[in-house]
């Protein structure tokens, strides 16, 4: 059995240790939100936030998460209040088909909380989920709009 | 709902829509838990097909076409609300399945969902929908007050008599419009009156996709639901010999081991990564077939025949033009080429099938539901009465799921598992392998210029793969495939050429290797648009002209086509120089309905490319949503670009070689330029948009590359060529 900390939550699952974190995420926990796309760590759509920082969880086995590690999904994120990057998302209707605006909005979350004022090169630089839908415009504008509603 | 101060309460609006059963045709059979059901399940009352409208004043459209993150949703809501005059802000939505259409007799007409024909296709039933829904409702409050219905007016849903100062609600005469016998001489609004349509509105299915809670068909969870992985053989048309299946059915979660049809093994276990381990670890072997040595190589050759052979399908004749190249006072020639490419959409194939011997339902994503409706029952065994397919928002589609296949093979195993829910998934690598992929082609373009320099005639020789011929052999005609020529065509609404030659010939000789295609976002204008536009920037700069004065001359009976060449070429600047390092392109093409072109503004420093602006001018003819129009033009280059850069799936002993993002690159943030959309509808046609842009995106770059660097690039992707200037 393997303990998790999930948005805050203590999950036990039975898994097999080379699970990764994304299909425990998925089909253990059932927080659908963090997404399939690639499964080798290319796409971000299974972005989740381990300590604050954004992880490809589906190349991250469970058995190299531990119990003390916070690990926050979608779900979490914006429970209480939509977080500021989710209100720029719907501001700015950068969302098209959406599947992978989950994993863009967990990366840009983690880069605001280390890097409040981001130059467009870091943006460019730091947000490397794959988007096929090419909402990659909107997506610069909204990590800009959300970093300048963080600093107030 | 132009701010947000609750994420779960806006999102209410896509829960509607998000697949759940409603009254009447729609609810019959077991459903899946949606969030927010319950509100699905208030009592709704139908007005028409279109339109269901509420006790609480919630106005439920029916939108008929498949939302894959085009947006067409929205538009398609706009339409109607915009004839029925209701309040936009109570606006929800509801996906209409294959079954209650045909059980309907069609009332929602073509559900599929490709060619970029949503709106377009639609707007005219669709407006009808709503107008007549007016109509009816304002009919209804009229018999209640006992006034003539001309004296009642209408606004955001409330109708009212003035003169005797009465007013009631769509709301409140829902129930008994409905008995109302729907008028028949219905005019629709001028759109230069519209309010609703034309407004740059947002998405109404959008806050769900923030919060992780909409529900793709990847993500589907039903009680003692089963997953299954399917695994192809890699070679298309190979087959199946056999599997071990003892080797893996101890292992954890592992419930079946399956024949799926003589080329597919599936194994079904509890969980996804359970099946996955399985799949892996399973002893398959195949019968590759005759094409199981076949390489890129071979089929460039296979392709490179046809550029000379006889009795090609011309698509485009003026004139005679081979006669006037024999005797041309001079000749210039270029060869280009078009590779595979993958679909490549975010969310892979999946769809989640229940089959018992009476009932066979699927939950998934199609753009195609009837047709995957008629797939489901066939590969059931049942009568379509007895199936339907719950249509879902896409993650992304891009023409892969005009397909059925999948929905054919899901069938076949949920029928192995009789009352179990199987939710079947592909993997990355399935998907990379088992796509439907943009056709190869090459070309071979030969122009006869006189002594001045003007073009007398230009051959176009299209050689190599037809998606019709595989896709839908029925409307190949005795000559070959009339869809080889988007964008080149004589005349017409759809695919015109804008140019005129005094002798022009245009054919294709059809080249089938065994790799299957399909239609690709933008489909054969893709290719088209990097053989014309970038050979006549190779006769502009062969002949010493700058590329805009040519296309003038060559366009002028073409107004609509050059009108938005002239718009992009306007924007970037064209007439005055770039600063300096950085050099120009431009190009232009008709397609589904639309006229497009873009101008691009890069630069090569030390052999690499840098796209820094884009200039993209679209002409649709209606716009009803600007800033859903803008998402999808300047998505368009992500998708253009991403092909003409990287794109690229290659074939080695029979297979395809790209079976992940990790060897199939696909353009990121980092590579994306600055877009600007002018949008400049005419009115007078309906075209789409969704795809014309993305042709336009690799000959705009690569003309632009050639004026920065004098290398012609004629091969795709731009990845394979060395454009440092020594």
């Amino acid at each position: 059995m393997a303990k998790l900390n999930i948005n805050g939550r203590i999950v036990e699952v039975d898994v097999e240790d080379d699970t990764p974190l994304l299909w425990v995420i998925r089909e253990h926990v059932g927080l659908t939100g963090t997404k399939y796309g690639c499964g080798v760590a290319q796409c971000g759509a299974c972005t989740v936030h381990v300590d604050g920082v954004a992880t490809r969880s589906c190349v991250l086995p469970i058995s190299a998460v531990e119990e003390s590690e916070k690990i926050v999904t979608i779900e979490g994120l914006g429970a209480e209040k939509p977080h500021p990057v989710q209100q720029a998302w719907a501001e700015l209707d950068v969302a098209q088909c959406g599947y992978c605006q989950v994993g863009m909005i967990m990366a840009a979350s983690s880069l605001l909380a280390q890097n409040p004022n981001p130059s467009d090169a870091d943006i460019r630089a730091e947000m490397t989920n794959i988007c096929r839908c090419g909402t990659y415009g909107r997506v610069l504008a909204g990590v800009k709009l959300a970093a300048e509603r963080m600093r107030g | 709902m132009s701010t947000i101060s609750s994420l779960p309460a806006v999102s209410r609006r896509g829960f509607l829509g998000g697949g759940a059963a409603m009254a009447g045709a729609f609810a019959f059979g077991f459903s899946f838990p949606l969030p927010g059901r319950a509100v699905a399940q208030q009592a709704a009352r139908e007005v028409n097909a279109w339109v269901v409208i509420q006790p609480d004043e919630t106005v439920i459209i029916r939108i008929a076409r498949v939302e894959m993150g085009q947006g067409s949703l929205t538009g398609l809501a706009q339409l109607a609300a915009e004839e029925l005059d209701c309040d936009w802000d109570k606006v929800r939505f509801e996906l209409v399945k294959p079954m209650a259409n045909r059980s309907r007799d069609k009332v929602w007409k073509d559900l599929s969902t490709g060619g970029s024909r949503a709106i377009r296709g639609s707007q005219d039933y669709v407006r009808m929908g709503g107008a007549t829904a007016r109509a009816m409702l304002v009919e209804a409050a009229a018999q209640g007050w006992g006034v003539p219905a001309s004296e009642c007016r209408v606004s955001k849903g409330v109708i009212s008599h003035p003169a005797s100062s009465r007013s009631t609600t769509y709301g409140a005469v829902a129930g008994a419009a409905n008995a109302i016998i729907p008028p028949t001489d219905i005019t629709l609004k001028d759109p230069e009156d519209w309010t609703i349509a034309g407004q740059p509105l947002k998405r109404i299915d959008t806050m769900d996709k923030l919060n992780g809670s909409l529900v793709y068909g990847m993500d589907i969870s039903m009680p003692d639901m089963l997953v299954a992985i399917p695994k192809a053989c890699p070679v298309h048309g190979g087959k199946l010999k056999s599997f071990d299946a003892a080797a893996v059915s101890g292992m954890r979660g592992v419930k079946h081991v399956i024949k799926v049809d003589d080329e597919t093994v599936a194994v079904v276990a509890d969980t996804f990564w359970r099946a996955k381990t399985a799949l892996d670890a399973l002893p398959i072997e195949w019968d590759e077939g005759e094409n199981a040595r076949v390489s890129s190589a071979d089929i460039a050759k296979m392709l490179r025949e046809g550029l000379t052979a006889d009795t090609p399908y011309v698509g485009n004749r003026v004139g005679d033009a081979k006669a006037t190249l024999g005797g041309a006072a001079r000749v210039i020639e270029a060869d280009y080429s078009f590779p595979y490419q993958n679909h490549a959409p975010m969310e892979v194939l999946s769809a989640t099938v229940r089959w018992t011997p009476e009932r066979c339902e699927m939950w998934g994503p199609t753009q195609v539901p009837d047709a995957a409706l008629d797939t489901l029952a066939s590969a059931a065994g049942l009568p379509p009465e007895k199936c339907e397919v719950h249509v879902m928002r896409i993650g992304g589609s891009f023409g892969r799921r005009l397909f059925t296949d999948y929905v054919r093979m899901a069938t076949l195993i949920a029928k192995q598992v009789p009352g179990a829910p199987v939710k079947m998934m592909w993997t990355r690598e399935e998907d990379m392998v088992q796509g439907r992929f943009h056709p190869v082609t090459q070309c071979r373009l030969r122009a006869a210029l006189d002594a001045d320099g003007e073009v007398e005639a230009l051959h176009m020789r299209i050689s190599g793969q037809s998606i019709m011929a595989y896709m839908r052999p029925n409307i190949m005609t005795e000559n070959g495939d009339p869809i080889m020529f988007q964008g080149l065509m004589p005349g017409g609404a759809e695919m015109a050429i804008g140019y005129s030659f005094p002798n022009l010939l245009i054919d294709h000789a059809m080249r089938n290797p065994h790799v299957r295609p399909g239609p690709w976002r933008g489909v054969n204008l893709n290719q088209n648009a990097v053989y014309l536009e970038c050979f006549i920037d190779e006769i502009a700069a062969a002949t010493g002209q700058d590329p805009l004065a040519l296309r003038r001359k060559l366009m002028k009976n073409h107004p609509k086509h050059l009108a938005v060449l002239e718009a992009a070429a306007k924007g970037i600047g064209w007439d005055t120089p770039p600063e300096k390092g950085r050099a120009r392109g431009l190009a232009q093409i008709m397609g589904f309905g639309s006229y497009v072109a873009a101008a691009a503004e890069v630069s090569v420093t030390n052999g690499e490319l840098r796209i820094h602006r884009i200039v993209a001018a679209t002409n649709p003819g209606y716009v009803v949503n600007p800033q859903q129009v803008d998402a999808q033009i300047s998505g368009s280059f992500v998708y253009g670009l991403s092909a003409m850069l990287h794109g690229e799936c290659t074939v080695k002993d029979g297979r395809i070689e790209q079976e992940n993002f990790d060897s199939y690159t696909v353009m990121r943030l980092d590579e994306m330029p600055d877009v600007e959309v002018i949008s400049m509808p005419s009115g007078g046609f309906w075209g789409g948009v969704g795809e014309p842009t993305i042709a336009v995106a690799a000959p705009a770059v690569l003309n632009a590359v050639f004026a920065a660097t004098g290398k012609r690039v004629r091969n795709l992707p731009l990845k394979n060529a060395d454009l440092n200037m020594s």
